[in-house]
């Protein structure tokens, strides 16, 4: 039953994300969107889905969207071409999805391939083998940990990526007007201020617990490294970005980023010069469980590094981008009359 | 040591990348990402001996055994194309820097090296895996630096260019993805060779046929098979020079194996040419996109956009051998595989050069070029005669078999089809000739010089094997015959 009303309020908000043309109110759903369908996961019982799209979908990448509006402008432009054989090719693919599905077996079936192949090893053995509770963790950073060294490389290609496209050399000149254009946000948002500085310590709390909290419950570095991403970007969006840029400067950002990958690469390394194969981590160590637990601590360490420095880098490139286009318009404005 | 070559040869490259984002120095940077990558040329020229010699090599990543870890599993097919793109990529790198010095920001020279590692990276991950998600991942890791590289470009067109890419990249991916999650709810597993055994089970389900659907689809739009290719041509034009050469060779390769892979490999032969009409589709799409690319390439201004849409064709050609299915067939496209990849990537260093020295490939700005950069021009024209497939070059070699695997099928009107395109390649091929030889030089480039050393001795280095494998068919023919021959099961 839950799960039709939640499917239904996914479907209501797509609709209304397609049909809106105010670019705000689209950023705002599509972050409704990411909790309803982390609800949903939920509701299938995906625990750790969910949390890594309630944090990632819902939260940071509305952030993300929300700063690259304040460089686009709100409205959406009048569309010029014509979405008819759009629309078609994209009836044809959601067709052949539906005619997909006739042949599946049923959610939650005992004897779907799914549950009768690979599975059942993971939920018998991963406990011995390796020894934390949490089997997704197990499966993430241990049986798949190549999967996930992949896509934290992902992550560190996007961070790269964002750099090489937005990075410039910063004037040092027009370091009062940023100062300028913050202060007066200040004034406006002394609540919102005085209560964040406040929660900073518990978020940053909050990440540290789940990052030593994924070997026994839904978390990791992923989720970790998202959420005290967000408590860095809230405090930069609130008290400037030369306040924030005090703490956290470029280079070193960076660098932390290029560690993390590293690190989560020499755990493999290490097995591999130890005897085992590339990621064995029972040979981190001389008792198998301890090494597999040593690995996967430090896998996820790694992980979060790269995740929390990664979504800085982004913020920070882009918050800077924009305040490079605000200038270049005073500049301008101040010329004009 | 030796065991561990499939991972290292992945790996290597990637642990590079963060190590080349902390050395800071571009020229350091440089050095050291060609270092890294004559490694793994090295790495791969090792794996190719061991699995011509000893057959597939198999890596359980982890230690984990096959469809519970992730598999490396390399065979003659795949070991082929970690040869091809480890090489090019070497070659290509020796330019690198002094073409970037014209065409990229200063001050982003050392990120550049970072995403050329992980694009190489990203490649080298999809060919050496046998995981069907493991390709999804290191798909990612190569379309996000290629996105980037791409959009690096000095024209502002570059950035609507990677755009472009990315949406249909993204589509492409997307599709493949989707396609996988449905193969592994009907068999419980992502591993290619435990899928391979337990597809043919539910092979008649509808799920199924969605499933190699979504993916031959997505694979196609990274193929830039026509009609998917629109992509293409500006991606190509507007990168950095030298990030269109490694592409053109390297890119569209990864697809065409992909696309091998899961046809042969995973779904099998008798799935993906007999229940479904692959083999009909197939053929048509490459012939069109043989002639439609070949047309468009003669009214091409924009070097760089003509040998983009000839890049096209080439595919084309490579989707006939494919669609054939016959050793001799397969033999061709992969022969064609290596092949174009010498002669692109030569005419396309070559082409950096030119924008090195001229910053523009425009046709008029290569009035009398070949009496300025002779050398430079002369590799132009080994590579375009290797495009239309004259004797004695690698292009001719790879028509050869094409022809020949036609004629077996007793395909004659495919045969004459393909032998009548060429004549297309001489008319755009000539564009060029004619202006850069029988034309005076501009007045306003009389000045220009040769190109520098860096560039000469890799575009000719290309060019010499353009030439060598055309006369010396030994290593190419071999190992081309023997993966096409793994792939339908027969033993030499």
């Amino acid at each position: 039953m839950i799960d039709i009303v939640l499917l239904t309020l996914l479907l209501a908000v797509a609709i209304a994300i397609i049909r809106m043309k105010d670019l705000f109110a689209v950023v705002m759903l599509s972050g409704i969107y990411g909790l309803l369908s982390a609800s949903f996961f939920v509701a299938m019982d995906a625990v750790d889905v969910a949390f890594t799209e309630a944090a990632v979908g819902a939260g940071i990448s509305t952030l993300l969207m929300l700063v690259v509006i304040t460089m686009t402008g709100r409205s959406e432009n009048t569309t010029r071409h014509k979405p008819f054989p759009a629309l078609l090719l994209v009836v044809i693919t959601g067709c052949l999805l539906i005619y997909g599905t006739l042949d599946m077996p049923y959610f939650g079936s005992a004897d779907a391939p799914v549950h009768s192949h690979v599975a059942p090893r993971y939920i018998n053995d991963s406990m011995q083998e390796i020894g934390i509770p949490n089997i997704v963790t197990s499966i993430l950073a241990s049986y798949r940990a190549f999967d996930t060294f992949g896509e934290l490389v992902v992550i560190f290609t996007a961070g790269i990526g964002v750099l090489a496209l937005l990075s410039s050399v910063r004037r040092p000149d027009n370091g009062d007007k940023i100062v300028c254009i913050n202060y007066s946000m200040h004034e406006q948002h002394l609540v919102v201020r005085i209560v964040t500085k406040m929660l900073l310590p518990f978020i940053l709390l909050f990440a540290l617990y789940v990052q030593f909290h994924g070997d026994f419950g839904p978390g990791g570095g992923f989720q970790a490294g998202v959420i005290f991403a967000a408590a860095i970007i809230l405090y930069a969006m609130l008290f400037g970005l030369s306040t924030a840029r005090i703490v956290i400067n470029q280079p070193f950002i960076q660098l932390i980023s290029a560690t993390g990958v590293l690190l989560y690469g020499c755990v493999g390394l290490v097995s591999l010069l130890n005897g085992g194969n590339f990621f064995d981590y029972n040979f981190l160590s001389n008792d198998a469980i301890t090494g597999q637990h040593l690995g996967i601590f430090l896998i996820e360490w790694a992980v979060g590094c790269t995740v929390a420095s990664v979504i800085i880098i982004i913020f920070f490139n882009f918050a800077d981008y924009r305040e490079r286009q605000q200038s270049n318009e005073n500049e301008h404005n101040q010329e004009s009359p | 040591m030796i065991a561990h070559l499939p991972v290292l040869q992945v790996i290597v490259p990637l642990m590079a990348a963060p190590i080349c984002l902390i050395l800071k120095r571009a020229q350091l940077a440089w050095l050291f990402s060609l270092l890294v990558s004559s490694l793994t040329l090295l790495i791969s020229i090792l794996l190719l001996q061991q699995v011509m010699t000893s057959g597939v090599v198999s890596y359980e990543l982890g230690g984990w055994q096959a469809p519970w870890g992730i598999e490396y599993r390399i065979d003659k097919l795949n070991a082929f194309l970690l040869l091809i793109i480890s090489a090019i990529s070497t070659i290509v790198l020796f330019a690198a820097q002094t073409s970037i010095e014209k065409e990229i920001d200063k001050n982003k020279h050392t990120l550049f090296y970072v995403l050329y590692l992980l694009s190489l990276t990203g490649m080298l991950g999809i060919v050496a895996t046998g995981d069907a998600f493991n390709v999804f991942v290191f798909l990612e890791i190569a379309s996000l630096s290629t996105y980037a590289l791409i959009a690096m470009g000095e024209d502002r067109r570059a950035l609507w260019a990677s755009y472009q890419y990315l949406v249909m990249g993204t589509i492409g991916a997307t599709f493949i993805l989707i396609g996988v999650g449905l193969m592994y709810q009907m068999t419980g597993t992502l591993n290619m060779q435990d899928l391979s055994q337990r597809l043919p089970e539910v092979a008649q389900t509808r799920t199924v046929f969605t499933a190699f659907a979504f993916v031959i689809v997505g694979v196609c739009l990274k193929l830039a098979l026509f009609p998917l290719h629109h992509w293409l041509p500006n991606a190509y034009a507007y990168a950095p020079s030298i990030v269109t050469a490694f592409f053109a060779a390297t890119a569209t390769k990864v697809a065409m194996y992909l696309l091998i892979r899961l046809t042969f490999s995973v779904f099998g032969l008798s799935f993906s040419f007999t229940t479904i009409p692959l083999q009909t589709l197939f053929m048509a799409l490459g012939l069109f996109g043989i002639f439609v690319a070949s047309t468009s390439a003669i009214y091409q201004n924009n070097i760089k956009h003509l040998f983009a849409y000839s890049s096209i064709a080439q595919i084309g050609y490579m989707i006939v051998g494919f669609s054939i299915s016959t050793v001799t067939g397969l033999t061709a496209t992969l022969l064609h595989v290596f092949n174009h990849a010498l002669m692109k990537c030569a005419i396309f260093l070559a082409l950096a050069a030119v924008v090195y020295r001229l910053g523009d490939v425009q046709l008029n700005n290569f009035h009398g070029l070949g009496r300025q950069m002779p050398l430079t021009m002369a590799a132009i024209v080994v590579g375009g005669l290797s495009l239309i497939g004259m004797p004695l070059t690698v292009g001719f070699v790879s028509k050869w078999y094409l022809l020949t695997a036609l004629l077996e099928q007793g395909w004659w009107p495919v045969a004459v089809l393909i032998l009548f395109a060429a004549i297309l390649a001489v008319i755009y091929v000539w564009r060029i000739i004619e202006v850069a030889y029988f034309k005076e030089p501009l007045v306003n480039q009389a000045a220009v010089k040769e190109a520098p050393m860096l560039f000469l001795v890799p575009i000719w280095a290309l060019t010499i094997a353009n030439i060598y494998f055309g006369i010396d068919t030994r290593l190419s023919v071999q190992v081309a015959q023997a993966a096409a021959q793994s792939l339908f099961g027969v033993t030499p």
